[in-house]
């Protein structure tokens, strides 16, 4: 394969983004407009407003002008990067959101890292194990994990490690007695930077129960996923080949059925990010832990519809290209699928 | 064979043979069996939950607020499971909970999949500008996270349980789409469907009469999958206060109004999430059951 073709398919795969982003923006615009009443009629409130206040408003707001022109100008102001401003706290709707993001990523980040972790062999051994004790825990497990409601799970976990055992703390991402400067944003870094051990664990410590909440489904997934892509590989012929020639069972799973097999696994794992991001939200909202989910939240329940519209198009827009990256790496691990 | 199974359970009135085989291949899972004699239990209890319920679900007894379950201690026989914060029964609360819930299900899988076969039959079938404009609108829905959309539609329809159950129809149908989509696009060209048009059928006709019929296997199996997700998005929006309304008994919004009590009475909090599981559980493991019977071509 040479440079060329590898760029024309990067290329080829990108510009299908382009409709669907188009999409979400004309959705995000939709949004204020489908509400019932107008912006400046929700504004004024219960005592109404003097028409010529309201003109005044509507101007400001450019409502007065055609549909079509109030969407170009919307999608002008997203590519200069304003999405506007908080109803509720004036600031702009981006800044907060790069603010609380990587609370989000720290969260998820780690919740995937658990959900790998074990996620990944208990799926080896299911396969290996097949019709066995071990296979039907694993599967009976990940089937339960799989249909959990997890801000529930998360309020179990809490009621057992924090307020029965005492083991962590109930909510938040650090102790209030550490004030620690927020240079990348992620708790862990910052801690270790500032080289204070005290509230790296106190940081570590706040949070493993919503790790382990928001990780619970993409384990589940996970694990029943390596069990049927480690199913189909053992039947291969290279399996009997491997076997043939003597190898040591730990390098036949390891070398030439894992390696095989994850693959797909890999796949489901990159297509994890939207039903990461769902969870991301009740996880948030249970813990109270700063991210852009429990934000979201706060928004549609304070009417704070810059908030909304900014939220949708930002998180619309992580899931897509996150997407498109994994898209592109399952293409420069399988050749097959550059030639489709 | 599958193809016929799957109209066979739609109305019941095929030829036994088909449908013996259908029951023969189901049965063979041990996780679909539980799964379908939890889902008949729940239609029961659903069905008959003002027999069944000791209480009225919204009779507040004053004088028993949080008393817990009967075999704790302090328990009463009178409440088996206990009471909540304003001293309801939690059993009758629940069991009305699950009429809720199934309806959740039923309709917004019933909207979303009607809607949603219509629409993918539509692209499938008339291909060109139709079908690019109507997959395009697809893939943005499914850019979304399932909750976020969900909480953006009843963010513009305003909170409350109907529009809970039509912002979860809106979440599901991208699925429905898809799935018709492919089936027709796969079907058209075989020739019975080419036979059926020679003698004079018209577009609707071939997609609702010919086509459908054959592809309703993974659209039944994806429709009870779908009852999971629709269950656990509903009680996700009623505990994020967004879905059913109190005094409502739907198991999500229960949950939320519980969470201050957590501390000092956890069979608030617990019995609710243990429905939504088993419930969910339920359909999940007869979704499951239903694809290995329905469609040969994932069996093992």
């Amino acid at each position: 394969m040479t440079n060329g073709s590898m760029l024309a398919f990067i290329l080829r795969r990108a510009s299908l983004i382009i409709p669907t982003f188009i999409g979400v923006t004309l959705l995000a615009f939709a949004l204020i407009h489908l509400i019932p009443g107008d912006p400046v009629e929700n504004l004024s409130g219960e005592r109404g407003m003097d028409p010529a206040r309201r003109e005044r408003l509507l101007h400001e707001f450019g409502l007065d002008k055609s549909l079509p022109q109030q969407y170009a100008e919307y999608v002008g102001e997203v590519l200069k990067g304003d999405l506007g401003t908080s109803l509720t706290t004036h600031e702009p709707v981006l800044g907060e959101f790069l603010t609380l993001f990587p609370a989000t990523i720290e969260l998820a980040f780690f919740a995937m890292l658990l959900a790998t972790l074990v996620g990944l062999p208990a799926g080896i051994i299911a396969a290996l194990r097949r019709n066995t004790v071990a296979d039907y825990a694993v599967m009976g497990v990940s089937l339960t994990g799989y249909s959990m409601p997890i801000f529930w799970w998360a309020l179990l976990l809490i009621l057992f490690f924090s307020v029965q055992l005492g083991w962590t703390p109930v909510s938040g991402r650090i102790a209030v007695e550490y004030d620690v400067p927020a240079i990348s944003g992620f708790m862990l870094i910052d801690t270790l930077r500032a080289g204070d051990m005290a509230a790296f664990r106190s940081a570590l410590s706040h949070l493993i129960l919503p790790s382990i909440a928001l990780g619970t489904i993409p384990l589940a997934v996970i694990a029943r996923m390596t069990r049927s892509a480690m199913l189909e590989v053992l039947r291969e012929d290279y399996m009997r080949t491997a076997r043939a020639k003597g190898l040591p069972q730990w390098r036949i799973v390891l070398v030439h059925a894992l390696r095989n097999a994850l693959v797909p696994v890999i796949t489901v794992i990159g297509l994890q990010v939207g039903l990461l991001l769902s969870g991301a939200i009740l996880t948030e909202t249970i813990f109270s832990w700063p991210g852009v989910g429990n934000w979201l939240v706060h928004g549609v329940q304070s009417r704070d519809y810059p908030v909304v519209q900014g939220g949708i198009l930002l998180v619309a827009t992580i899931v897509i290209s996150v997407n498109l990256i994994v898209d592109l790496l399952y293409g420069v691990v399988n050749p097959r699928i550059r030639h489709g | 064979m599958a193809d016929v199974a799957a109209l066979a359970i739609s109305d019941g009135t095929a030829a036994p043979g088909p449908l013996r085989e259908f029951w023969k291949a189901y049965s063979q899972s041990r996780g679909a069996l539980i799964g379908l004699a939890l889902i008949v239990m729940l239609i029961l209890l659903a069905i008959f939950a003002d027999v069944i319920s000791p209480h009225p679900p919204n009779e507040q007894y004053r004088e028993f607020t949080l008393v817990p379950p009967a075999w704790d201690t302090g328990g009463t026989t009178r409440f088996l499971l206990g009471t909540d914060p304003v001293g309801r029964d939690m059993l009758s609360r629940l069991i009305h909970g699950t009429r809720l819930s199934l309806l959740i299900g039923l309709i917004s899988v019933a909207i979303s999949l009607c809607a949603g076969t219509a629409l993918g039959m539509v692209a499938g079938y008339v291909r060109g500008l139709t079908e690019t404009v109507i997959m395009r609108l697809m893939d943005v829905m499914l850019a979304l996270p399932s909750l976020l959309l969900a909480i953006a539609v009843v963010a513009i329809l305003g909170p409350g349980l109907i529009n809970a159950m039509y912002a979860i129809a809106i979440v599901l149908l991208p699925h429905y789409v898809r799935l018709a989509r492919a089936a027709v696009i796969a079907e058209a060209r075989k020739e019975y469907v080419a036979s059926s048009r020679i003698a004079g059928a018209g577009p609707l006709r071939l997609m609702f009469n010919t086509i459908l019929p054959n592809c309703m296997a993974p659209l039944i199996v994806q429709a009870t999958l779908g009852f999971s997700s629709a269950i656990l998005d509903a009680a996700a929006l009623g505990f994020l206060g967004l879905g059913a309304q109190p005094p409502t008994p739907e198991w999500g919004s229960m949950l939320a109004g519980a969470l201050e009590f957590i501390q000092r009475a956890s069979w608030v909090v617990t019995f609710p999430g243990l429905a939504i599981l088993i419930t969910v559980l339920a359909f999940n493991l007869m979704g499951d059951g239903l694809r290995d019977a329905l469609d040969p071509k994932l069996k093992r």
